[in-house]
């Protein structure tokens, strides 16, 4: 027996719950329309233009896209062996008991800590130590870019990649462990020829997730890149990702172009972190059903 | 067992100690940079932490003193309405899906609610600039307000729907057979039963909004003066750092040491509250 009440109450969760693909479907939306001039003015020049230049009106977003792909990626190699040591030991050596308590709920504040505030401490405390490390190799010594954006955003990364990482290992059948030690193997190589070839694909999973936060990462990266809008050199060179230009320059933008090209960025940003995330999370759920 | 076998063995049993001291080292360094981010922050923050720091207004440069009070009251005002605008709906379609749990809408919406959770946060930040400063002509802390829903909506509908998916259906059951209405059943019986579960997520998400700066850039702005008008801008504590971060000016930046150290007090407060309520009152039938 429904009440009129009940029919309403459903209505209201159903119209809520469809708000959110409404809203996702509206992201996308305005976004596209608010960048169609800059679509259409452009075309894919966007993607490969190397110019950056407001006052002629001509925008191409080489630069960025290559500043993000390197610093998201180098930020990953950083990341990687920190984030499987940590999965490593929180999902085998100390699944359980105190230890493992303290250590995660350590992780989990450090994935707490506002981008901001790594932005501000890489400041003054990462860039120094790379612009000594750039005087001893004699390169010319920033302090800010590619690298240093790379350090702090590793740091930042590490929690996530780790606490998906550990999942997975968590998740080797038992059987599987116990009949290796059964027949004697030691704990490293249990990890060697067990956990690692059966988390191989879930460890990946886990790194695709983080590139996805890697790559949206903002104010941090903003602080410590050097925000130079030219094609950057080496990965020591001041640089700029999608995102960073972004703040840097969308509160300032004049002119439709301007502001137009802009958006384009962060629809392309939005579409590259979306079928990162998708690809991410594809692989685990295949997992997960095994 | 002869000589070299054994010396394998021990080969073996060296390579598996050295093995864990590596595995241990490396996880032990990947958590010092809370410390030295804590340490560093505190020792520069510290000595600016005062009444008059929490109560004044930033003064202009030269001055010596000053505070962040209007950024303390921006910040809250921002994660309020965030907050009112929120977790209505976030709770509202948390249930949805634990309702709907086999219908293949209730998929769709789910795996929305994880896309947006993806949308990195500058983007979100234009999206409140196309929706609300455009039309509205101005920068506004309800444009901001409405990216920090953005981000926090996501959250708060995971938590409640890994929450409500937890509770077995004999509870609902038990309720309807009393001849309870299902409306009633559902505020009366459910949610309060996934209230812990949900109330974390709405921590998580505070502290996730409350340290947020990207996508204030071009909606809040930043106001040096105090205000209480959701129409106008308004400054708010990681909007500040960033801007007396990068200025040239110590007593500026000093400043900023200060707001930081107030900020990550917050956020991280905000953290181990959602954990402590997690252990204490996890729901257990």
């Amino acid at each position: 027996m429904q009440t009129r009440g009940d029919t309403f109450f459903k209505n209201v969760l159903f119209i809520s719950g469809i708000s959110i693909v409404v809203i996702l479907a509206a992201i996308f939306l305005s976004l596209l329309l608010s960048s169609s001039l800059s679509i259409k003015t452009f075309g894919i020049k966007f993607l490969l233009g190397r110019e950056w230049d407001p006052v002629q009106k001509n925008f191409g977003a080489l630069p960025f896209v290559l500043g993000t792909i390197l610093t998201s990626f180098l930020s990953l190699i950083i990341c990687a062996p920190f984030a499987i040591a940590i999965s490593l030991f929180l999902g085998e050596y100390f699944a359980k008991g105190k230890i493992s308590t303290l250590v995660s709920t350590m992780i989990e504040l450090l994935a707490g800590i506002p981008s901001v505030i790594y932005g501000f401490w890489g400041l003054f405390v990462i860039v120094p130590l790379v612009r000594d490390l750039e005087i001893k190799f004699n390169i010319i010594p920033y302090g800010v870019g590619i690298f240093t954006a790379s350090i702090i955003l590793a740091i930042m990364i590490i929690p996530y990649a780790a606490s998906i990482s550990r999942e997975v290992i968590t998740m080797v059948p038992s059987n599987l462990k116990e009949a290796a030690y059964s027949l004697g193997a030691t704990k490293y190589e249990v990890i060697k020829k067990i956990i690692i070839p059966y988390c191989r694909s879930g460890i990946f999973a886990s790194m695709l997730l983080a590139l996805g936060r890697a790559l949206g990462e903002t104010m941090a990266v903003t602080m410590v890149i050097g925000n130079s809008n030219d094609l950057p050199q080496n990965i020591f060179s001041p640089s700029n990702t999608m995102a960073s230009v972004i703040a840097n320059e969308f509160a300032e933008a004049s002119g439709d172009i301007y502001l137009s090209s802009l958006i384009e960025i962060a629809l392309l940003l939005l579409i590259i972190t979306f079928l990162i995330n998708i690809a991410g999370k594809f692989v685990l759920k295949r997992l997960s059903v095994v | 067992m002869n000589i070299k076998e054994e010396r394998k063995i021990t080969l073996r049993i060296i390579k598996d100690f050295f093995f864990k001291v590596v595995v241990g080292v490396i996880s032990i360094t990947s958590i010092l940079p809370l410390f030295l981010i804590l340490f560093y922050i505190i020792k520069r923050g510290i000595s600016s932490i005062s009444w008059n720091f929490l109560t004044n207004l930033p003064k202009p440069v030269g001055e010596i003193g000053g505070g962040i009070s209007n950024a303390i009251v921006g910040t809250i005002l921002l994660v309020l309405v965030a907050c009112v605008i929120s977790i209505p709906l976030g709770v509202l379609v948390g249930l949805y899906i634990s309702e709907e749990k086999k219908g293949r809408l209730a998929a769709v919406v789910s795996l929305c609610a994880e896309s947006l959770q993806s949308i990195p946060s500058i983007v979100i930040g234009i999206i409140a600039y196309i929706w609300i400063v455009k039309p509205m002509g101005h920068f506004s802390a309800f444009s901001g307000s409405v990216a920090l829903a953005l981000m926090m909506l996501p959250i708060v509908v995971k938590a409640a729907e890994e929450t409500l998916l937890l509770l077995p259906d004999t509870l609902k059951e038990a309720s309807l057979a009393l001849g309870v209405p299902y409306y009633k059943t559902v505020l009366k019986v459910i949610l309060p039963a996934g209230f812990s579960g949900i109330m974390t997520g709405i921590l998580l998400g505070v502290a996730r909004i409350a340290g947020e700066t990207a996508p204030l850039l071009f909606t809040a702005f930043g106001n040096p003066f105090m205000n209480l008008n959701i129409l106008k801008p308004v400054h708010s504590l990681p909007l500040l750092i960033f801007t007396y971060a990068i200025s040239p000016y110590e007593e500026w930046q000093k400043l900023a040491w200060g707001a930081s150290l107030v900020l990550i007090f917050l956020v991280l407060l905000l953290n181990l509250i959602s954990k402590v309520i997690v252990r204490r009152w996890k729901i257990q039938f």
